[in-house]
Parts: structure tokens; sequence; C-alpha cells
């Protein structure tokens, strides 16, 4: 009885949540999906079509290589960052690199690209000091804008790592030390596989957040490196033919298709790690 | 003797081996932890030095003090501050009633409330502002002779852009979500709800006088992380052409390099601020229970 009753007003109060999510993130979803698939008023793949073709077609190839590249390089620098400071003695220094880390994280969008513009863009400090202009140095390409996406990436994977090499107990080495393995081996047949699942999470959520990154590239490089993020602002804010606006939908469904399939890769997998990190 | 010398010679090993170990990755990690701090230092140093150095006066503050001068510096930041607290208010108001009614009554909602939660993340916020702009254009030409056509024109004022509270609230969702959850996973509330009812307390005061109070971190640390999201959020605000602060820093950068960049570097700080505030409440709350 009382049961019964608690019950209903459970429902009742995720009832204005639930609306909220479906009235404000579900509608304009359905209508992406909805315009996608029209032109001139009538059903059609042509939208979907376009936007695999073409310079379409490379400013989401572009957007896939640096989000991967971004992620390799990102998880491979984090996880020695992280196990520098883990095996550190020095309390201090993991503190203060994981309060950096959580605000470095966060440290995006149109501030992140300035702060690099002003240190190697071309009247850049450290372009000055240093004279890179004459070597033929320029931030305003893919390698550039790589290493400004590994400055929020690195902190990230950092935080993403550590609580799982916190987690690889003293004891599993000296299990391995004790039946002759050496540091290679532990790390080949432990090590890794037990971080295997967090290095790939931290692996998914660093191409995320490059492959959604719009703030900073729009900034730093304008249009002079292919991106779907830049191409969807191209064709929403009317440079696109006539008749072809929805152009800029379908291409966000591209996005969101290729996000949803790495985060599907991701979320079984956090499942997998927690299993052996308590 | 014979037995026991084998046994001797491993277990002297590991010792060797750990005298000898501490070397090697001493100096890798010092050359690791030296080329992430010129990594990560270098930038915010030349920001700093680009924002003082005057190429004919040599050092100067003049540009902190063009900040708070420059054409739309008070108007852009009080709106997404303005947008920050509503949005904060919003969000809590949707999440925490549903969350705390699931964990009491509801569990099998649970999940589906965990899965909704959690699907902004996968969304691309520039995807999502792609939808919602189709959705207010489209708006007026389907639904010119119905009252929502007035509420569309009314969500997309520009003094104070109710749409975009609206979107913010979304992109907040999945950090709240977990802040929240994390927060009431630490308290019994159930048993704390059934103690207060059983004393003939009402819900609201359940909610208001017992629960939130336990869930001071947990609201704290979403409060902050909304906060932090609003007053740094590009995309939204700049595709649909509102004047927030992150898109004022934008427009002014064509014009007055400088001082754009000395406004990326006070923003950084206001940032940088905002969570070492969240990280300390977060360790007296761990310290104080």
């Amino acid at each position: 009885m009382t049961g019964n009753r608690t019950r209903s007003k459970g429902w009742l109060a995720a009832v204005p949540l639930l609306a909220f999510i479906a009235l404000i993130f579900g509608v304009p979803l359905l209508v992406l999906l909805g315009g996608t698939f029209t032109r001139d008023g009538s059903v059609s793949a042509a939208n979907l079509t376009e936007s695999l073709q073409g310079a379409y077609l490379t400013a989401l190839l572009g957007s896939v290589k640096i989000s991967t590249v971004v992620a390799v390089v990102g998880a491979v620098l984090g996880t020695f960052l992280a196990q520098a400071v883990v095996t550190s003695r020095f309390r201090a220094l993991r503190e203060a690199v994981l309060t950096a880390s959580g605000v470095l994280a966060n440290f995006g969008g149109v501030p992140l690209a300035f702060a690099w513009i002003a240190t190697l863009g071309n009247s850049g400090v450290v372009t000055q000091a240093l004279g890179l202009s004459d070597h033929g140095w320029n931030l305003y390409n893919f390698w550039g804008l790589t290493l400004v996406y590994l400055y929020f990436s690195i902190p990230l994977m950092v935080l993403t790592v550590v609580p799982a090499l916190d987690g690889l107990k003293p004891q599993w080495r000296e299990a391995a030390q004790n039946n002759g393995a050496n540091t290679w081996q532990f790390w080949r047949w432990v090590g890794i596989p037990v971080l295997g699942p967090t290095l790939l999470g931290g692996f998914v959520l660093l191409f995320g957040g490059s492959f959604a990154a719009y703030a900073t590239a729009k900034a730093m490089v304008g249009g002079s490196v292919p991106l779907v993020t830049l191409q969807i602002d191209a064709a929403l804010s009317g440079n696109v033919l006539i008749g072809h606006e929805n152009v800029a939908l379908a291409l966000s469904l591209d996005m969101i298709v290729i996000a949803g399939v790495v985060m599907a890769i991701y979320l079984p997998l956090q499942k997998r790690s927690a299993r052996w990190l308590r | 003797m014979a037995t026991v010398t084998p046994q001797v010679a491993p277990a002297a090993t590991p010792p060797a081996a750990a005298k000898g170990r501490p070397r090697r990755p001493r100096v890798w990690r010092g050359a690791v932890l030296v080329v992430a701090a010129l990594y990560f230092l270098v930038p915010l140093l030349a920001s700093f030095v680009f924002t003082v150095d005057d190429p004919s006066e040599g050092f100067t503050l003049d540009a902190y003090g063009q900040i708070f001068s420059a054409e739309g510096f008070g108007r852009s930041l009080l709106l997404s501050l303005g947008l920050g607290v509503v949005t904060i208010a919003l969000v809590l108001l949707l999440t925490l009633p549903a969350m705390i009614a699931v964990r009491l009554s509801a569990p099998r909602l649970r999940t589906v409330l965990e899965v909704v939660c959690t699907l902004p993340l996968v969304v691309p916020p520039i995807t999502f502002v792609a939808g919602i702009s189709t959705v207010l254009r489209w708006g007026p030409d389907y639904l010119a002779s119905t009252p929502f056509y007035q509420t569309i024109i009314a969500v997309q004022n520009p003094d104070f852009p109710v749409v975009l509270v609206l979107a913010y609230v979304v992109l907040a969702l999945p950090f709240v979500y977990r802040s929240l959850d994390a927060g009431l996973g630490a308290i019994d509330v159930r048993t704390l709800s059934e103690a207060a009812r059983n004393l003939g307390a009402s819900w609201p005061h359940v909610v208001f006088r017992v629960i939130i109070p336990n869930l001071r971190s947990g609201l704290a640390s979403a409060g902050f992380l909304t906060l932090a999201l609003v007053l740094g959020e590009f995309t939204i605000a700049q595709l649909l052409s509102f004047q927030t602060f992150p898109v004022w820093i934008y427009t002014i950068s064509g014009s007055q390099a400088q001082v754009s960049v000395a406004v990326s570097v006070f923003s950084l700080l206001i940032t940088w601020l905002l969570l070492l505030v969240l990280s300390s409440a977060g360790a007296r709350q761990r310290s104080g229970s």
C-alpha cells in the first residue's frame, strides 16, 4: 500500500526531467534526422550522399584523423606522465599535477586558441624569441592544431588513468617478480591487460573531445585545416548552394554516428576495468 | 642448508633490483616531468608576456586596464553569469527531485535516467545547435498561427536568451547527474528520509532540511561544473548569434589582439579559481565525514 503510493510519487518527480529532455534534446535531434532526409520538401538521401563527397568527406576524414592522432599521442604521453606522478614519492607533486590537470582539462575553447597564438603564432612570444618563422614554423596547420588539442587532452588522460594506476596492486608486481618476471614481462602480461580497458576508455574520451572541438579551431585556424565542425558552421551560416542548407544536418548526423560508435565501444569497457580496479 | 640457500638467493635478488631500479625511473621520471612542465607552463607564461610587453614602451599592464573599458565587456560577462545562475537553478530543480525519487521508489527507472542523462555526451554541441537552429527556423513557418510562435520569439530575446539556458541545461546534465549521483550514493537517502518521515516531517521538509544539507558537496560540484561550462561555452552561443562572454572575446580578437589574450588569461584565472574552490570544498567534505 505504502509502496504503491511512494512509487507513483517517484514517477511524478521524474516526469518533468524526462519531459524536458524529450522536448529540448529530443525534438532538435528528430528535426535533425528529418531534415537530413528532406530536400526541396520531399524525402531524399541527397543530403547524406552530398555530405559524404568532396570537401565534406575531406573535412569528415580530417576530423577523424586529427582526433585519432590526438587520442593516440595524448593517451601515451598522458599515461607516462601519470606513471611518473604515481611512482613519485612526493605527495605534493602528485596533488599539484592532479589539480593542474583538473584545471587544464577544462581549458578549451577560444581562450586556449589565443594563449597558443600568443605563444607560437606568427607574432607569438616564443616564435619571435627563437626566430621560428625563419625556419618555416607555422601554427595554423594540422600539426599546430594537434599540439594545441593535446594541451587539454593530456591532462584529461592523466585524470582518467591515475586511479587505474593507483589500483595496480604492488602485490601483483611482487608476485610477478617472485615468479621471475622482468619489468617488460610484468607490463606485457599483468599491467597492460589490467589497464587496457582504462587506456582504451581514455582514448575514446580524448577522441570525442577533439572530434567535437569547434571553438579552438574556429578561433585559431579558421578554414585552413579541413574539419567537419567548421564545415557545419559554414553550411549553417548559409555558405552553401541554395536548396542545400540541409547538408549541415546531414554532416551533423554523420558526426553523431561516428561519436556514437566510438562511445559504444567505451561503455562496456568501463565496466570491465571496474571489475579489477576497486 | 643446501635447501635454504636457493631460497635466500632469490629473496636477495629483489632488494638488489629494488636498489638498482629507482635510479633509472628517476631519470625518465625527471625527464617526463620537465618536458610536461615546459609544455604546460610556457603557453601560460608566454600569454602573460604577450599581454604586458609593448614593443615601444616595454612592460605595461595597459591591456588589462583596457579589458574593463572595452566595449561590451560588462554586458557580455553579466549575460554569461546570469545565464550560468539560471542554468544552475533550472538543472538542479529538474534533476534533484527526479534523482531522489528514483532512488527511493523507482529503482528500475534509474538505469533509464542514467542513460538519458549521459546521452548529451554522445552528441557534439555543434550538431545539437544545428538541430536547435533548424527548429527555431522552421518553427515560425509551421506554428505561425499558434501561441508557440510567440514562445519561440520570446526565448530568443537577445537581452536574455532563454534558448541558451535550455541548451545549457542539456549540456550540463551528464556532469550534474554524476555529481549528484555520487553525492546521493555517499549518504543513506532511504534511512534518512524514512527516519524524518516517521518523525512527522513532510516531503518538502525532508528534501530541504534533511537531504539537501547532507548533499552540499555534490550540489556545490554540480553547480561549479555547470557555471564553468556556461562561462566557457562558445559553440551554441556563437552559432545562434548571442553575445556571451566567449563570443565577445572572439569578436574583439580581430581589432585588439592584446586585449583578447589578456581576457583569455583573465578567464583562465576565473576557471582556475572556480575549480580550486570546488576541489577544496570536496576535500573539506571528505575530511568532515
